[in-house]
């Protein structure tokens, strides 16, 4: 326990530590001067751009002129099909970042990656156990975990890889949905894992069963499930599919709000 | 952070909020709702729909003659990607039972339904699986599961919402359906929000008159979708999925069935041919078609492919003269302008305000009246606060949700939120978010019935492509429920189908006659459709893009 806690706090300071470089410094502050467009010079793949200092990465791909075809999906931070990797000058650090979501510097060099390879075995989620052994026997790969933390510092999501992965070696299912919980799927943490470790494969298979076998189940969802194929709302629906607009409306209009 | 100047009006955002805060507490509204008469007017006067140059008639198809969305019948009165008569048909590439246009939502929940009932499917998608609308909704899932609430209400709130346009036999399947989807969806594995008892949280949504929505924590739309995909990637054997290879025109048969499609390989440029028994379209909406220039919540490949393909071959739109504006779209800072600010933030309490600090709305009006509303503050009545780029919004009060719902619940129901907003300096915790109206749904689509059967035999559509279902205006959370509710149907309705069904020989033709159309109404036009992808290329980029014999299709 005492291992897992340092290594918790220790991941917490180095995310501490990755975001205390100029990254979220260039905040929203900048666009006060907005008015004429201030660029910098980012290097797409190795050529050099200049954009609009203000943009996105994403932003900075297409205004140098690409249409992206991989590389970019709901452009929000929900679907993970943006990763990026780049460097920054004088830094020998590599960086991980959503394209859509992180802003350009100045000398930024970055590549986007198309496509991440991971394998996901195939399963049939009515068979599985909510325990230990159904990881054992899906990712036996998450037990050679060297608990190196470059998981979690590759998240663009900030949230807490390592540890939910060693939740997962212990069995803890109910901890790895709730670590999880947020991961896009991006794919940043299994490119960088040394263990070889598709993490956020694992974090679905966790958070499927717990949604399946350990959270609680709801009374009143079966009992209206019932309800409604004993057909209980079957007249109800009748009345309201025949009335015409007007008295549709005069009972939508009277009706109380909760 | 906000700029300095926004300072005095954020003063006044504070200053008002304990005064709110006890409001809200009383348990009445804290605005008065409005009548049937205030929300025609507002809408006529300020929602974007009702501006003249926002509808014309469309001159080819099914619909000729109908008024509808600009933007639309402009992609309806565009050519074809594809010469017909460059295809062989009586040699497709890949042959299957049903061919599933999209793998969003509704496509996957098609698939694993129609592989239980014994069908094989092609998912045909244009980016990866599950790029789609279904992965980003935040908020949550209508369905009626608790006591005070009942199907029929849920029923009547959709109808009203939708200015009792709907078809009854789809609200019905939708309203009904829902308790079953939550169930449904819990055992293929979704972490619904709950208490330890097991109790599904519910909360309020714009128009809805019970609490019925169903959430995980603000990444609704991210798990739901992440458990269909993934239990898609179960049953290899049955579904295959082919990415980045969107379909662009579909197929025909002799006796006028739909009998597969043409898809297109977007990397290798190459074409493929499917013949399947029947075909599925769930290729959602089409907010990247920025309609009237409006920045839109909107994937990256919401361009209402499977509109024109569908018209082509003569399916019958309905309701495409209504586009859904979601009133809380980001509108600072400029980065994540147009991204949504999911409705659940008013559903817990959340309110609007404007410059100072006062509601001028109802903060859960149905989303077309809440955005007019927001609209007519801020152009009208000159309440709004404008942005450095010149932009302008009316705040969105979160720091009293935490007030409302105990310190912390920030954090825990709305993480997506709060880390988009975390970047760029502000803590929605403590500072009130600032949004305007974005694009952000097709609440018409192509029509169907309960069974998702279209005009045309053997086309079966489901989700935000289809129309009906929500009339001329879609709730918060019936658009999740939608694309399960639909997406299950089409799979099990279309599964049956292909036991019986015979094909004739394949066709194309269809595409040719929609051309001869086009010539007929003397439609002069560079535009081809399916859209497929927006461009942003900047505008001195395009000058110098001077290829003159351009092989590829994409430019």
């Amino acid at each position: 326990m005492a291992t897992r806690k340092a290594a918790k706090s220790e991941a917490k300071k180095q995310a501490k530590t990755k975001k205390a470089t100029p990254k979220p410094k260039k905040t929203a502050a900048k666009s006060k001067e907005a008015a004429p467009k201030e660029m910098v010079t980012v290097y797409i793949m190795g050529k050099a751009y200049k954009v609009p200092s203000e943009a996105t990465i994403m932003g900075a791909i297409e205004h140098a002129g690409y249409q992206i075809k991989r590389g970019a999906g709901c452009r929000e931070g929900f679907c993970g099909a943006c990763a990026t990797v780049y460097r920054l000058p004088g830094d020998y650090k590599i960086y991980t970042g959503l394209a859509c979501t992180t802003l350009v510097e100045d000398n930024m060099w970055l590549s986007q990656l198309p496509s991440i390879p991971s394998q996901k075995p195939e399963y049939d989620i009515d068979e599985l156990k909510p325990d230990v052994t159904t990881f054992q026997k899906l990712y036996p790969e998450i037990f050679r975990c060297v608990a190196c933390n470059t998981c979690t510092k590759a998240c663009p999501q900030d949230l807490e890889v390592m540890d939910y992965i060693q939740a997962a070696i212990q069995g803890d299912i109910e901890k790895v949905m709730d670590l999880s919980f947020d991961c896009l799927s991006c794919g940043l943490c299994a490119i960088r894992c040394p263990a070889e470790i598709v993490q956020y494969n694992v974090g679905i298979l966790a958070r499927r069963l717990y949604g399946k076998y350990l959270s609680k189940r709801s009374e009143q969802l079966e009992r209206r499930i019932k309800e409604v194929k004993d057909r209980k709302y079957n007249k109800e629906y009748k009345e309201l599919m025949k009335m015409n607009k007007e008295s549709l409306k005069k009972k939508y209009y009277e009706r109380d709000l909760e | 952070m906000y700029p300095e100047y926004m300072r005095s009006s954020l003063d006044k955002v504070t200053q008002t909020r304990n005064k709110r805060f006890e409001l809200a507490k009383s348990g009445k509204p804290v605005f008065p709702p409005m009548s049937a008469e205030e929300r025609e007017e507002v809408l006529n006067k300020f929602h974007p729909d009702y501006k003249p140059e926002a509808r014309r008639k469309v001159r080819v198809g099914p619909n000729k003659g109908e008024v509808i969305t600009t933007e639309v019948a402009d992609i309806l009165e565009s050519h074809s990607r594809i010469k017909p008569e460059l295809f062989d048909l009586s040699h497709p590439d890949y042959q299957t039972d049903i061919l599933i246009i999209g793998g969003g939502g509704g496509g996957c929940a098609a698939a694993i339904i129609a592989m239980q009932k014994g069908a094989r499917s092609i998912i045909s998608t244009k980016l990866r699986l599950g790029d789609a609308n279904s992965m980003m909704s935040q908020g949550g899932m209508q369905a009626a599961v608790t006591q005070q609430d009942s199907p029929t209400r849920h029923y009547l709130d959709a109808i009203g919402g939708g200015h009792f346009d709907n078809k009854p036999e789809l609200v019905r399947a939708l309203t009904e359906d829902g308790p079953e989807i939550v169930k449904w969806l819990e055992e293929l594995g979704v972490v619904w929000d709950k208490d330890e008892e097991g109790t599904l949280q519910v909360l309020h949504g714009g128009g809805t008159s019970r609490k019925r929505m169903h959430s995980c924590r603000d990444y609704t739309g991210a798990i739901i979708m992440r458990t269909l995909m993934d239990e898609v990637k179960n049953h290899l054997d049955k579904i295959q999925i082919l990415e980045f290879m969107p379909t662009v025109e579909l197929i025909m048969d002799s006796q006028g069935k739909c009998a597969g499609g043409v898809l297109y390989n977007l990397e290798t440029e190459e074409y493929f041919t499917v013949k399947a028994k029947a075909t599925i379209i769930t290729t959602g909406g089409y907010g990247r078609l920025h309609i009237r220039g409006f920045d839109t919540t909107n994937h990256y490949g919401a361009t209402g492919d499977g509109l024109i393909m569908a018209y082509r071959m003569g399916a019958r739109l309905l309701y495409m003269d209504s586009v859904q504006y979601h009133p809380t779209g980001s509108v600072f800072p400029e980065q994540i302008a147009g991204f949504l600010i999911t409705e659940k933030i008013r559903g817990a309490g959340g309110q609007p305000l404007n410059k100072h600090g006062e509601l001028f709305v109802f903060p859960r009006e149905p989303r077309d009246v809440e955005s007019s509303a927001f609209i007519r503050e801020c152009l009208e009545r000159k309440n709004g606060i404008e942005t450095p780029s010149g932009r302008v919004g009316i705040w969105l009060d979160s720091p009293l949700i935490e007030m409302l719902q105990g310190e912390g619940y920030i954090n825990k129901q709305f993480p997506a939120m709060h880390r988009q907003f975390i970047r760029y300096g502000i803590d929605i915790t403590q500072e009130p978010m600032l949004v305007y109206p974005s694009l952000h749904y097709q609440n018409g689509g192509i029509e169907i019935n309960d069974k998702c059967e279209t005009n045309i035999p053997g086309l079966y559509v489901a989700g935000e492509a289809s129309g009906g279902v929500h009339g001329r205006n879609r709730l918060m959370g019936n658009s999740v429920l939608d694309y399960n509710v639909f997406g299950r149907r089409a799979g099990m309705h279309a599964a049956a189908y292909v036991k019986k069904v015979m094909l004739g020989r394949l066709s194309l033709e269809h595409v040719n006659s929609y051309e001869e159309e086009l010539k007929k109404a003397r439609i002069k036009t560079s535009r081809i459709a399916p859209v497929l992808l927006p461009s942003y290329t900047p505008e001195d980029v395009r000058r110098r893009q001077l290829t003159a014999h351009y092989e590829g299709t994409l430019r």
